[in-house]
């Protein structure tokens, strides 16, 4: 079979690996190498970048023979979405408390499904958040207001 | 007799009502949690970690230990009614037991498990009992040379044992080793790998990863999939297994219990691998092998029971070397580090409450989860019927909690978000994320030991093969690489990993 880098699995992972540990070993040129003896903070990291991109290569190697495919089906909704509700709710919690934070982050989390039905949503937010306050916050005592003051107040 | 007062100081520990009470709520939560489709117990307890902050460390490690053995009898449940395996150990129960419950043998399939499960934990804490306190004083003897050889063998074991492919394992496995050296370098106090954000001069939080990678990596892995699933419940009548039932089950059982604890007591196997050998022994030795695959109960048997034993004698090296064997122990070490306590094989003598406490609420947890999950089974698949576009926000919200409250930061909320990214990718490239969280959980212990060894021995590197122990270990971790680089060995394995093989 031809090679084809396209959706081809292990070449990807092995890009991956070989990314990862080349910058590795070029963020740790700036600290002191040290010796076997004496091993300065960038001994470690090089050695186990170095590594990093030696299997990088192997796996690359593999994807060139096997030209295994990637799985299809994947949501890129999903994607951008789930991580996206995950920073609102951090920064959330950090500016307006906890209630705006659930009240933020369980529709938003849902609009990553394939369905959204608004009634069925707004009931699973409303009784999550309750839930929650009672669980978390009543109940197991973790300091977190409920509500903080508007912006900048 | 020794042995004897141990226990009976153990029991006075665990049987105080609070303790009890944490017992309880560890094994009730975890399963609850763990009967959830697609959630590992790994991601359970990191998810309801929060819950043991405020309790005393005697009690939250108990409570931890309850969610722990509750997550994974809960994976059984989702294995058998759904098909639909929250970890790879629960993979090969998913074979026989969801064949049972299509036939209506639903009920004697879980309840087998139950049993099973109990046998083994019964077992697990007499061999923890007896053979934790000498394991204990030999780590004693243990310098960073011998600690460096047996992390870098338990690393190697998960890497080989892991999936279908070693490469890409080990290189998870120096992946997380270089993830673990960001943060402040303990001897010189540099900031490595920080990119001046001040938060991650204290590294990454080990919870971050797990949760990022295992629960939102996952779900949207899992928003991806257009399968659906089915859960077969319409016939769950008699939940109790016939005497015939009982009697093919007993010898599984036994051995499964066996394989278990053997390979538990290895750091870095994982529950799959015991979960794996002990059904390819009982098919082996079936009278009639055509059986399996379509609903055989020794099939239930022996897998639940080897992987709960491996469950639990994973704390074995975790409590008396102080390594995690595994990605749930280092989580439970973290645990114990978050109530002031520094791991290690003097917790034994210094801390006996707890390492006996802890011995005999493993017995008092399993015996709970046969008391709790047969009457509970109809609450577990009331959970299960719940779609999943309900549950997925459910658990993004508690994900999101918990990572919240380990240090009140946003930021880590907002790594959260990149390791979701990341784990996503992973998983569609196929790149096995287990053993990298090993590697990153020992990535900092290894450099620390590596770096002593070698100043002791004047910058020798002979000194890993000269000392005896440390020798053995080395040995150990060769064989491990070429038995399982062997043709053989490598086709069987296949067969057994091989996602096409009939579930």
């Amino acid at each position: 079979m031809k090679f084809d880098w396209r959706y081809n699995r292990d070449f990807f992972a092995g890009l991956f690996y070989i990314v990862l540990g080349a910058v590795g070993m070029w963020i740790a040129r700036d600290y002191p190498f040290g010796s076997a003896l004496r091993m300065g903070p960038g001994y470690f990291p090089t050695v186990l970048g170095g590594m990093m991109v030696a299997f990088g290569v192997a796996v690359m190697m593999m994807g060139v023979k096997n030209n295994e495919k990637i799985k299809p089906h994947w949501s890129f909704r999903a994607l951008i979405v789930l991580p996206l509700a995950t920073v609102v709710f951090g920064y959330l919690m950090e500016e307006a408390g906890f209630i705006p934070a659930m009240l933020a982050l369980i529709p938003l989390s849902a609009l990553a499904g394939r369905e959204f039905k608004v009634v069925e949503v707004s009931l699973l937010t409303i009784g999550l958040t309750v839930l929650s306050v009672f669980m978390f916050i009543k109940g197991l005592g973790l300091p977190y207001p409920l509500i903080k003051g508007l912006w900048g107040y | 007799m020794e042995l004897f007062n141990n226990l009976v100081f153990g029991f006075t520990v665990a049987l105080t009502l609070q303790n009890l009470w944490y017992c309880f709520i560890g094994v009730f939560l975890g399963t609850l949690i763990g009967v959830l489709p697609g959630i590992g117990p790994l991601a359970t307890i990191a998810m309801l970690l929060p819950i043991t902050f405020n309790v005393p460390p005697v009690a939250a490690l108990i409570m931890l230990a309850g969610i722990y053995y509750g997550a994974q009898y809960g994976g059984s449940t989702t294995a058998i009614l759904v098909n639909l395996p929250g970890e790879t150990a629960a993979v090969v129960t998913c074979i026989d037991g969801y064949q049972m419950a299509r036939q209506g043998r639903a009920g004697p399939a879980l309840a087998i498990a139950a049993i099973g499960s109990f046998f083994a934990g019964t077992v697990c804490t007499l061999i923890i009992a007896l053979f934790g306190p000498p394991l204990a004083e030999v780590a004693l003897k243990f310098g960073a040379p011998e600690y460096f050889s047996l992390m870098l063998m338990g690393l190697v074991a998960a890497a080989v044992l892991a999936g279908d492919n070693i490469t890409k394992a080990l290189a998870m496995v120096v992946m997380g080793l270089l993830l673990g050296i960001v943060g402040t370098d303990v001897n010189s106090g540099m900031a490595r790998y920080s990119f001046g954000v001040p938060e991650l001069t204290d590294g990454i939080g080990f919870i971050v990863i797990a949760v990022g990678v295992f629960a939102v990596g996952e779900i949207i892995a899992n928003l991806g999939d257009p399968e659906e699933r089915k859960v077969f419940t319409n016939k769950l009548s008699g939940l109790m297994p016939t005497m015939h039932d009982l009697k093919v089950s007993m010898g599984p059982i036994a051995r499964g219990t066996g394989i278990g604890a053997f390979l538990g007591v290895l750091p870095g196997t994982g529950p799959a691998i015991a979960s794996f050998s002990s059904y390819m022994l009982e098919k082996k030795l079936a009278k009639d092998p055509s059986r399996f695959g379509k609903g055989a109960i020794e099939g239930v048997a022996g897998p639940e029971s080897a992987n709960n034993a491996d469950a639990q004698c994973k704390f074995i090296p975790t409590l008396t070397l102080g390594i995690p064997a595994s990605a749930v122990m280092a989580l439970m070490l973290g645990a114990l580090t978050i109530q002031g306590i520094a791991p290690g094989p003097q917790v034994m003598t210094q801390k006996p409450d707890l390492f006996w406490g802890l011995v005999a609420s493993m017995w008092i947890g399993n015996a709970m989860l046969v008391i709790l999950n047969l009457p509970l089974v109809g609450l577990w698949v009331m959970l299960l019927k719940v779609p999943y576009r309900l549950l997925f926000p459910a658990i993004m919200a508690f994900s999101c909690i918990g990572i919240y409250s380990v240090n009140n930061s946003p930021f880590e909320l907002y790594l959260t978000a990149i390791f979701g990214i990341i784990g996503f990718i992973w998983m569609k490239l196929e790149m096995p994320p287990a053993p990298m969280l090993l590697g990153f959980v020992l990535g900092p212990l290894m450099e620390e030991n590596l770096r002593r060894a070698l100043l002791i021995s004047r910058g020798d590197p002979t000194v890993f093969f000269t000392r005896p122990i440390s020798l053995g270990f080395m040995i150990a971790t060769a064989l491990i690489v070429v038995v399982m680089v062997l043709p053989a060995v490598k086709a069987r394995r296949a067969a057994i990993t091989d996602p096409a093989a009939p579930r």
